[in-house]
């Protein structure tokens, strides 16, 4: 048996200490009224047990006030808590521009994660202190979810889109990495660590070790060897629309629609071409879905947003 | 222990007390065809029962297991693949077999009729359906569990269940399928029931509040059911045939599931939670003698609950990816609906209120169903508030709330009933000294199975965990010491409860000088409930000081 027992997990995160306050908030208000009610039953329960089987209490309908006021007080409280939790959700889910991108897939049942400076790793992510990171994740298989206790944030991973989550780690450590989303067999050995690390030793780590390809060279690569260039690329013409500056800009499609560029647009057009046609081509391109895994996926992603990223 | 029987003093009954009649719904056949064909909706409560209890108690084997295997961090009693089973079929049984039927079916099959003076349901050989129907759908699922189980969990989450899991999904879900309708069918009775048949002048204002709390369930039940039965049988024909709906690998959409799933299942725990509300405001009149504070609002809350409890079922998915915004309204809406709770608490408590408070069996399940819902009902506003929600979504803290609710609430007033209308069920008076020890056991063991389990949740342990790290082992292994203990709570009553079928002394008509109609009639009641049609003058709970009075007039 672990010898530090603890009520309260680690806070490693720019977020734990916002969330544990409206933790304890609520801890404080939920106690007020239970006490209240549990107080309230036991004098009652108490000063008016049955002395006789003969007595008969004189009968009270209820109170207008007394209703009216436990309904309002309640639900003005109630309130109170909700503002600040939605504020506070949009906080957790809003990531900041200049975050650190690091991609993650999630399959049957383990992590694997890719830098963009190159290094890979299974169950077990680094990061610096003091950096918004931004994980954007996928899954090649189920549902997952990727859940850090200690930085108080998770997020589904559901197959066939992205999902990102975003963190600012605040304290060194080993954290623990769970998968919180039943997915298996193996679901609950779907763990692993996030270790954060002083930016000097963040530094270090990076440069140590074996380094991968990145994941922009990587996506060059597969977007020559699945033959996208000879359709996308800058000289390409008429028969698809070149990738440059793509990212992030607005593209106006065939049904007069115009949406913006993001991984899930990229992601579709690989996999799904025929959804949405850019205005002035036709629906001549192939799916890939099948032909190339998530992991595959994100690096085309990344070599497209490194092709130029219109600023907002 | 005969001296903790509750008897009351003769006299108070001699003006309601009929002579007990030779015949009563049991005595009246004994053939094994008499039962099974029975249109009685008082034998069919009881068919209910003895199948609801097997559900209970082998579901209750599941939980067992599962809290022997969580005693260490390594996984080391079964594999994972069982572990996963053995929590799949735990959830199924108690949530599908156990705790959605276990007050309607039982307690309001039989009451329903009674308490607004009728014979019986409006359609008897439906309702007799209703239970082979659930019967068929329990076969089902009790073949899945002996074929090797499934281990998609109770949720069924796509595309796991519809595409990844290599065990008896389809048959399971043909279970859960079959048992909707029988859950629907029974809505549907009570429903009809409730506005056709009431005595003359038992008015709507009138209705005791467990018949109110029954019709907003039924209310759901009509309305939810066939949205879950419909998202179940998708998931079998994505299986068998490999119909793209919610697999993203054949253009489906898994998170459609899960709206679908929880556009039933947050109401279905209001189907679960709303009997048992209109069971505690039974009990805590009688035993308090008062009528209860504020009739109109515990009344109207329960429609109340119905209705908005259709309208937060994206609480359960604010980490999967919804917008934030739709996170948002769903987060507001759940506060909302947690009020209507809050305001039937409230009124039970001040009910108490210079009353005249006695404390049997039935009572104590209802004190420990106030203190357990109230903090079930409160740590619900954690799950509501969107980002504490993050942290503790698919965690123990979750597995804990639900239990509160579920097994602190629901199945407090469960047991509560039973104790309470055994008498004019069975026509035998059960131990009180048991009873009242049982109570305690289930109460001190329920708190120390699931109290430890908000804090583990909070440091983070997910559900649905075979290993898990060992930080996290003490509060675990007080959860299964709780456990043990509220095992052995669940079996006294058991076991007294079958004796005293046997050996309890006989019950009068109204053991609990009870206002209602029920406790007009002989226990256990005549086949057609009334030889007379009554006829209602008086409000629900009118324990007026004026005895002489005539409650019921007959024509």
């Amino acid at each position: 048996m672990d010898k530090d027992f603890h009520i309260f997990p680690d806070q490693a995160s720019t977020l734990a200490g916002k969330v544990d306050l409206l933790y304890y908030v609520l801890t404080g208000l939920s106690i007020f009224f239970a006490l209240l009610v549990f107080f309230l039953i036991y004098i009652f329960a108490v000063r008016y047990r049955r002395r006789s089987e003969e007595e008969v209490p004189r009968q009270i309908p209820g109170l207008l006030q007394l209703e009216l006021a436990w309904s309002i007080i309640p639900f003005g409280l109630s309130l109170v808590v909700f503002v600040w939790g939605a504020k506070l959700y949009f906080e957790t889910y809003t990531p900041p521009e200049d975050a650190l991108e690091i991609y993650v897939v999630g399959k049957q049942w383990m992590w694997h994660i890719q830098h963009p400076s190159g290094q890979r790793e299974i169950n077990e992510l680094h990061v610096p202190t003091g950096r918004p990171v931004k994980l954007i994740m996928a899954s090649e298989d189920v549902i997952h979810s990727f859940y850090v206790p200690a930085f108080r944030v998770k997020k589904d991973v559901v197959p066939g889109r992205y999902a990102t989550l975003w963190f600012e780690a605040t304290k060194p450590g080993v954290y623990h990495l769970f998968c919180a989303e039943y997915c298996g067999t193996k679901h609950s050995q779907m763990t692993g660590s996030v270790v954060v690390m002083e930016p000097p030793q963040y530094q270090r780590w990076l440069s140590g070790g074996e380094i991968g390809e990145t994941p922009v060279a990587a996506g060059e690569k597969k977007f020559q060897q699945l033959g996208c260039i000879t359709c996308h690329g800058d000289k390409s013409g008429s028969r698809g629309p070149a990738l440059k500056g793509v990212f992030g800009a607005p593209v106006q499609l065939q049904n007069g629609e115009v949406i913006t560029a993001n991984e899930d647009y990229i992601r579709e057009s690989i996999l799904n071409p025929h959804r949405k046609i850019t205005a002035g081509y036709t629906p001549i391109m192939p799916t890939y879905q099948g032909q190339i895994n998530e992991a595959a996926l994100l690096q085309l992603t990344a070599y497209i947003k490194s092709l130029g990223t219109t600023p907002k | 222990m005969a001296t903790a029987v509750f008897t009351p003093k003769p006299h108070q009954l001699a003006d309601e007390e009929e002579p007990r009649p030779r015949k009563n719904y049991l005595n009246v056949a004994f053939t094994a065809k008499s039962w099974l064909l029975t249109v009685d909706h008082k034998r069919i409560a009881i068919l209910y029962l003895i199948a609801v209890t097997l559900f209970f108690f082998l579901g209750g084997f599941f939980a067992v297991l599962i809290r022997l295997e969580l005693l260490t961090p390594a996984g080391d009693l079964m594999q994972s693949e069982t572990y996963n089973k053995m929590f799949t079929m735990h959830g199924v049984m108690m949530v599908f077999f156990f705790l959605i039927p276990a007050i309607p079916a039982i307690l309001g099959n039989f009451l329903i009729p009674i308490m607004i003076g009728a014979r019986d349901l409006a359609f008897p050989r439906l309702n007799l359906m209703s239970w082979y129907v659930y019967m068929i759908g329990g076969l089902f699922t009790f073949a899945a569990t002996l074929l090797g189980g499934v281990d998609t969990g109770w949720t069924f989450y796509t595309p796991y269940s519809s595409t990844y899991s290599n065990t008896n999904v389809v048959l399971t879900a043909i279970g859960v399928f079959v048992t909707g309708f029988s859950s629907i069918l029974t809505g549907l009775n009570f429903i009809v029931t409730i506005h056709k048949m009431r005595a003359p002048g038992l008015t709507w204002f009138r209705l005791p509040l467990f018949v109110w709390a029954h019709y907003a369930t039924s209310l759901i039940q009509i309305l939810g059911t066939p949205v879950v039965t419909a998202a179940i049988f998708l998931v079998a024909l994505e299986r068998i045939f490999h119909i793209g709906i919610f697999d993203p690998a054949l253009g489906g959409d898994p998170i459609l599931f899960q709206h679908l799933f929880w556009f039933y299942s947050h109401p279905a725990v209001y189907i679960m939670v709303l009997p048992a509300m209109g069971v505690i405001s039974e009990l805590i009149t009688c035993f308090s003698k008062k009528k209860v504070f504020g009739y109109h609002f515990i009344a109207f809350s329960s429609v109340a609950i119905a209705v908005l409890g259709f309208l937060v079922w994206g609480h359960h998915m604010f980490t999967s990816g919804q917008s934030i915004y739709a996170g948002m309204v769903f987060s507001i809406l759940s506060f909302l609906v947690a009020i209507p709770s809050a305001i039937k608490v409230f009124n039970w408590t001040a009910t108490l209120y210079k009353g005249s408070v006695s404390y049997q069996a039935p009572m104590l399940y209802a004190i420990g169903f106030l203190g357990l819902f109230t903090i079930g009902g409160l740590t619900g506003l954690f799950l509501a508030t969107l980002a504490v929600d993050v942290h503790v979504h698919d965690t123990y803290f979750v597995v804990a709330h639900f239990h509160y609710i579920m097994v602190g609430g629901t199945i407090m007033a469960y047991l509560g009933g039973i104790h309470f209308w055994w008498p004019k069920m069975t026509g035998r008076l059960y131990p009180e000294g048991w009873a009242r020890f049982a109570s305690l056991v289930v109460f001190v063991g329920f708190n120390l199975t699931f109290f430890p389990q908000f804090l583990v949740g909070y440091l983070g342990m997910p559900r649905r965990y075979h290993f898990y790290p060992d930080e996290f082992q003490v509060l675990n292994v007080m959860s299964t010491a709780g456990a043990s203990i509220l095992g052995v709570g669940y079996l006294i009553p058991l076991i007294y409860l079958l004796w005293s079928l046997r050996y309890g002394p006989p019950a009068s008509a109204n053991p609990w000088n009870a206002t209602g109609l029920e406790w007009k009639i002989p226990s256990p009641p005549p086949t057609e409930n009334f030889a007379k049609t009554p006829i209602v003058t008086e409000e629900a709970y009118e324990y007026t000081p004026v005895r002489s009075a005539p409650k019921i007039l007959t024509s």
